[in-house]
């Protein structure tokens, strides 16, 4: 009988002990500290992406009634000419951060060794990066047009104003001019990047080397290139899936106008002007899809790489342990 | 050193410097030609090339009369009350969550950090078809305080950075808290978050000049273009009819960099730093 009174108690006062005490506390900071984020990401990610992928099976648009359809969506994406046919254009984009990622490189490996006025060259090639997407889309407008930045330019090098395209009118060049203001806008970001990689390679490492007589190519390939070597496959990676989702210069520059309306674009024009939510919801889908393959393939990719220049390195950390023993050797002798 | 060495040092020299010079020329090519034509007059604007130097360093009639039309003060104001919110409720929605996620030891800890980072790979124009949606039931559309709590959601890379800035706090610091009797809410609020202070400038410039550029959803949710302009989407106006207008343009593009060119100036190393730290981590 005392002992059944007793127990209900003892649990009740555990309980609000329990809320006093730590693990209470542990709990309750967890909850008051984790609702609002994982609120605003299920809101504004997770019930999206879900409500994304229903969409894609219906007929409909973002008001009044809607008719499912199946998989007519996805037929009509990979059949229509506009949607599945505007990922050639990021043949071009994937084209220009390969430039960009190689200037990139270049100018940081230049940078990091000691410059005159290094940080003011850095913030002029950096500044383009904090420019807005509407104004960029403005400048470049006017950069291009007849007869005038662009041309001007050009025209003091020596060419003549008739032989120049009209860069955004013209189909043979017009994407070519769109992507290079794509590569203006991030190659001073990305060599940010490259240069605060190359700054955490141990400054001890460069003094050997030119103690050792290794001229800048040599420093470039086997003490700068190896130690960044993640940081680049992580820009590679990043850049081909940005160029899949390209959209900034083709949406602000040219509106999607004469053949150079990206996969993105389509879709924002379909989803936003036409109202054809399903067929949107449908195209993001399909190229989500493709995105986290192309990444899954990439990781395995470069994982392949990785192993092999492993092993190299190994093979390279053994000869200069083999050099380093002749010289100990050497100079015992004397 | 021979002949041969020394010239070659110096063509490396000459290559070097010049690369830079002319890397940086193409960087503020366009700026600068979009500065020279704020100034001049509709006269000068039509006879003159772009590239000649306008009349009149003073003529600023150009910036009046873009930033009327374009009905920037109210834009200004607009993103400065958005910058405001999104940037103190981002700070403690970030730095509790980094918190937590980094001093406590729970199933489902890394569940979480996987789903913000799973978050980040999506791309934001495709997942604006279905956030349009739920914007829409929630009332938000045309509402400034809907794309406010819009904006404060996700942020990947300011996470990383407080976590990454946690790691380096060493937690004897809470412990020896504990053992004196202060409460979470206590060590946090008193103790840690002053320390973070660096982390929070770095990721508060970052995620700042993200949101005064930020125009895609301010075009799709705040549709009002009167009453809700932000500065970015305000140059919309130039847009039409007033599209030739260069002189009148470049002017209202200068105005809508400014701020973030100050910014720049000013916090240089903050934007470097905080720009590497979010990308090796993230």
């Amino acid at each position: 009988m005392a002992a059944m009174t007793k127990a209900p108690r003892a649990q009740k006062r555990t309980l609000g002990q329990w809320a006093k005490s730590r693990d209470g506390q542990k709990v309750f900071v967890m909850v008051a500290f984790m609702i609002v984020p994982l609120l605003l990401l299920f809101t504004f990610t997770y019930l999206p992406f879900a409500e994304m992928v229903g969409f894609s099976f219906y007929n409909m648009k973002y008001i009044g009634a809607r008719k499912f359809v199946g998989l007519r969506n996805y037929a009509r994406v990979f059949s229509r000419d506009d949607c599945f046919g505007a990922l050639k254009l990021s043949l071009y984009y994937m084209g220009g951060s390969i430039v960009q990622l190689a200037l990139s490189l270049y100018l940081a490996t230049i940078l990091s060794f000691k410059v005159k006025g290094g940080n003011i060259f850095k913030g002029f090639m950096f500044f383009p990066y904090l420019i807005n997407g509407i104004a960029m889309g403005f400048m470049f407008k006017f950069f291009y047009t007849r007869g005038f930045v662009f041309d001007t330019v050009l025209q003091w090098c020596g060419f003549e104003l008739e032989n120049l395209p009209y860069w955004l009118k013209d189909q043979r060049i017009n994407n070519v001019s769109l992507v290079a203001t794509s590569v203006w806008r991030y190659f001073g970001q990305n060599m940010v990047l490259f240069i605060g990689a190359i700054m955490s390679v141990d400054s001890e490492l460069y003094e050997a080397a030119m103690l050792d007589g290794a001229n800048r190519f040599q420093q470039f390939k086997y003490i700068i290139l190896p130690s960044i070597k993640t940081i680049i496959m992580l820009n590679v990676i990043l850049s081909i899936t940005g160029s899949l989702s390209a959209f900034e210069p083709s949406y602000v520059i040219s509106s999607g106008a004469n053949g150079t309306a990206t996969y993105f674009v389509v879709m924002h024009e379909i989803a936003h002007t036409q109202q054809k939510v399903g067929l949107a919801s449908a195209m993001a889908v399909v190229l989500l899809c493709i995105i986290f393959v192309a990444t899954i393939l990439q990781k395995l990719f470069f994982k392949y790489v990785f192993r092999s220049a492993e092993d190299e390195d190994f093979n390279a950390t053994a000869k200069r342990d083999k050099k380093l023993a002749r010289l100990a050797a050497r100079k015992a002798g004397k | 050193m021979t002949l041969m060495q020394k010239i070659g040092k110096y063509v490396l020299i000459i290559l070097k410097y010049f690369s830079l010079v002319f890397f940086s020329f193409v960087a503020v090519l366009p700026i600068v030609s979009c500065f020279i034509t704020a100034f001049k007059t509709d006269v000068e604007y039509q006879n003159t090339n772009v590239m000649v130097l306008p009349e009149s360093w003073l003529n600023f009639e150009n910036f009046v009369l873009a930033f009327e039309k374009a009905n920037m003060g109210r834009a200004f104001i607009n993103s400065v009350i958005i910058l405001i919110c999104v940037l103190v409720a981002s700070v403690f929605i970030g730095t509790q969550l980094a918190y937590v996620l980094d001093r406590f030891k729970f199933p489902g800890n890394n569940l979480i950090r996987n789903l913000f980072l799973f978050a980040s790979l999506l791309p934001g124009i495709a997942m604006q078809i279905a956030v349009y949606q739920v914007m829409y039931n929630l009332g938000f559309i045309n509402s400034l305080l809907g794309y406010i709590v819009m904006m404060c959601g996700t942020d990947v890379i300011s996470i990383y950075i407080y976590i990454q800035f946690f790691e380096n706090i060493s937690t004897s610091l809470d412990e020896s808290a504990i053992v004196d009797g202060a409460s979470y809410f206590t060590i946090f609020y008193k103790i840690l978050l002053p320390l973070l202070k660096p982390a929070i400038v770095t990721s508060c410039i970052l995620k700042g000049v993200g949101t005064y550029n930020e125009y895609y959803s301010a075009n799709l949710y705040l549709q009002d273009k009167q009453l809700l302009p932000t500065v970015a989407t305000s140059l919309y106006t130039f847009v039409g009819p007033l599209g030739s207008k260069y002189n009148l343009i470049c002017a209202g593009v200068i105005i809508s960099l400014l701020p973030a060119l100050i910014v720049f100036i000013t916090c240089q190393k903050q934007i470097y730093s905080g720009l590497v730290a979010g990308a090796v981590k993230g």
